[in-house]
């Protein structure tokens, strides 16, 4: 796969059914050097193209820079080719022969919290960048904290700038314990670090000869290897409804298919259902993917289901096994995350969304906000603004069916949404 | 038991989870069909999302009236195998119409134009989602966009306004007037696509194979020669062997030289590729960001 040093491409074009997908964000300020590193990462496995090489040296050079600067690969809109900063979030593509990547760049500072939490939402794994110059950060804090909150289990804290301190291990061992440190009160189960130079290339796709005495992966070995198929629910069986589809012709005459995504556990042919909200019981007569029956479905495959029974049933209710049901209230305590500049008010009406269902919600009490750079709940803040975490207790106008968003992220997470605007004005999590 | 789903069986399960969320949110989805291969792709999989019902939406293909003949041929006979509506606006009748001016250029094309005709025929038919195969790895300013892309009254897609997208909880709302793009090929990559229709074997336009073609080449840029392409002084025609990467219009489409003449073949090439897709794209070298300003005006 490596040829002295590059990565062969050519084994990409056989093996293409074999490849899985990772979806990891990136996490770090400006001048971490987190574009530069996404740059080295999209040039070092040749993912960077002719054109877009000459495009990126010709701004360098118009730039006025000795160096060609990767971090022009990932800036995308004029305004922040202008003032050299990323506002959005912005999703670059890359593949090696054993995996496919989608990397959701994030934008690091504290303004664009709101674009973190949406490019870290789908990520299997986050990239924590710190400045080996700099060290643990408020901001650093604040990126593994909102990780552990979206419960995303693999972190690789990438110590970068390594060449800047004549790459002391001393320095990395430092700022490790001290990471490890903060992240004890924290849920990340899978933690790795790693000194890399962006800048120089050192083990982010290649091994350093600088870093000796590390004796650990590199970046993307690391990121190639990483474990994800665990990461899902395959316990307790979820399937909210998305779609009846009822073709209403001659050949299907009565023919009912409920259409959606498997959200957890496994599905078969000939197993026992139950839907909710009713509690009408049925068993399961057929599975289609597409146009194929399979025998077997789980998360996150998109499916049709058949059922034994003609049910009343439609979008927004949810397929589970006997034994094992959704919650099922109408109040609930969500821990949330405020993207809006009009800030979250008590008794306020929102507009909610939960897996199919549209709902409508009044929050009824406050319970704390987040510092999210000691992580203490401050219990009398009743003010929950931009990029604000807190804790509330909402009131919905019908009841959800859902999970804990640590046992379930599809069942267990919502959006409040402005009532007049359709803004989206946060992201919840269901404790 | 294996739960392993490989990257294509994850990137079609995430388009049909946005095509049904699609149907389910919006009253009036139209699928705007270029005939080029991620519109066919997205076609398959609308037919493989709502099977065995018939695909509840129109195709609508904004007509710049500059196609290539092998991309309207491919069109009609597809349409007819899929058992869907097919609508027609073409940018002649907007011209006509006084409505815009045809460019007047070198290389002018009516790229730009397309965005007029297509606002008006959303306004016609009163469409409120426009679904569309554009993907995130295509052009920098796509790289920014979201599965459901809100467009204001007027069209206009405001990039420091865009709804945040958390986790796959997509939010449809709107007022009347305004509308959405969907956009359910966003994850999707060049070779991605191609390693679909190879695993699919859907059957593709002849113009994204190798073939002989009589070609300009225009600083690099090799145009096929058209009733729409004047020669310049010094320029002449050359038998090349080229295909296709991307199908614009035949005033902007740059081929590549290439003997890829099946899917296997073209896999292969761009998994070696050293040219991104639209680098023969002459429509978006007008600035640095051409794409980024079309998109405000309420291009695709």
């Amino acid at each position: 796969m490596y040829k002295e040093g590059v990565l062969d491409n050519t084994e990409k074009v056989s093996n293409y059914h074999k490849i899985d997908l990772l979806r990891f964000a990136t996490a770090g300020s400006v001048d971490d050097g987190k574009s530069t590193l996404i740059g080295r990462l999209l040039f070092d496995t040749q993912s960077i193209l002719d054109d877009q090489l000459k495009a990126i040296e010709n701004t360098s050079k118009q730039r006025g820079n000795a160096y060609l600067d990767l971090s022009l690969l990932t800036d995308g809109l004029r305004a922040e080719r202008e003032q050299g900063i990323t506002i959005d979030v912005a999703y670059r593509y890359f593949s090696t022969p054993k995996r496919k990547f989608i990397i959701a760049d994030c934008p690091g500072h504290v303004q664009y919290t709101r674009n973190m939490i949406t490019g870290a939402s789908t990520a299997n794994l986050i990239l924590i960048l710190i400045d080996a110059q700099k060290g643990v950060t408020e901001q650093t804090r604040r990126h593994a904290f909102l990780a552990s909150l979206l419960q995303i289990k693999h972190a690789v804290v990438c110590i970068n700038k390594m060449d800047t301190v004549a790459y002391s291990e001393e320095i990395f061992t430092q700022i490790r314990r001290e990471f490890l440190a903060f992240a004890s009160k924290l849920s990340i189960p899978d933690i790795q670090f790693i000194p890399i130079s962006a800048l120089t290339g050192d083990n982010v796709v290649t091994a350093s000869t600088q870093l000796l005495w590390y004796k650990g992966p590199s970046l993307l070995y690391t990121l190639e290897h990483v474990n994800i198929v665990s990461d899902y629910n395959r316990i307790d069986c979820r399937f909210p409804i998305q779609l009846v589809i009822r073709p209403q012709n001659p050949q299907f005459a009565e023919y009912r298919g409920y259409a959606g995504r498997i959200e957890g556990g496994i599905f078969k042919p000939g197993d026992e259902v139950v839907a909710l909200p009713s509690g009408f019981t049925t068993k399961i007569k057929a599975i289609f993917s597409g146009t194929k029956e399979i025998s077997e479905a789980f998360a996150p495959m998109s499916v049709e289901l058949l059922l034994e029974d003609q049910l009343d049933i439609s979008r927004g209710d949810m397929l589970v096994k006997p034994n094992n049901r959704a919650n099922q209230s109408q109040d609930i305590e969500v821990m949330i995350c405020w993207m809006h500049q009009k800030p979250l008010q008590l008794n306020g009406k929102y507009l909610l969304r939960h897996t199919s269902n549209a709902a409508r919600c009044i929050v009824k009490d406050i319970r704390y906000k987040v510092n999210i750079n000691t992580l203490h709940r401050d219990q009398e803040s009743t003010l929950i603004q931009l990029n604000d975490i807190g804790r509330i207790l909402i009131r919905t106008t019908q009841p959800l069916l859902y999970d804990s968003f640590a046992k379930n992220k599809s069942t267990g997470s919502l959006l409040l949404i402005d009532e007049y605007t359709n803004e989206t004005l946060a992201a919840g999590m269901i404790l | 038991m294996n739960y392993n789903l490989s990257h294509l069986q994850l990137l079609e399960a995430e388009s049909i989870f946005v095509l049904r969320e699609v149907a389910a949110q919006f009253e009036k989805p139209v699928l705007l069909f270029s005939g080029g291969k991620d519109s066919i792709v997205l076609s398959y999989l609308a037919q493989k999302a709502f099977y065995p019902a018939a695909i509840p939406f129109p195709l609508m293909h904004i007509d710049t009236g500059h196609n290539f003949s092998e991309t309207l041929e491919f069109r009609d006979q597809f349409v007819k195998q899929l058992n869907v509506q097919l609508i027609v606006r073409k940018v002649q009748d907007t011209i006509d119409a006084g409505r815009v001016h045809e460019e007047r250029k070198i290389n002018g094309s009516r790229n730009q134009l397309q965005s007029v005709t297509l606002l008006d025929a959303i306004e016609e038919f009163g469409f409120d989602v426009a679904i569309g195969g554009a993907r995130r790895d295509e052009e920098k300013a796509r790289a920014k966009e979201r599965f459901f892309s809100f467009r204001d009254e007027f069209g206009q897609w405001d990039p420091k306004n865009q709804r945040p997208e958390i986790w796959t909880l997509l939010n449809g709302k709107k007022n009347k007037g305004e509308h959405f793009r969907a956009f359910p090929l966003s994850n999707w990559t060049e070779l991605d696509i191609w390693q679909y229709i190879a695993q699919e074997n859907f059957s593709m336009p002849t113009l994204y194979f190798s073939h002989k073609r009589s070609i300009i080449n225009r600083k690099g840029l090799l145009l096929a020669s058209s009733d729409f392409v004047s020669l310049l002084s010094a320029e002449k025609y050359e038998e090349m062997h080229v295909r296709f990467r991307t199908i614009g219009d035949m005033t902007c489409t740059g081929a590549i030289e290439s003997f890829a003449k099946n899917v296997e073949e073209v896999v292969q090439e761009i998994s070696l590729a050293k040219l991104t897709e639209r680098g023969t794209r002459d429509d978006d070298k007008s600035s640095e960001a051409a794409m980024e300003d079309r998109k405000k005006q309420g291009y695709f």
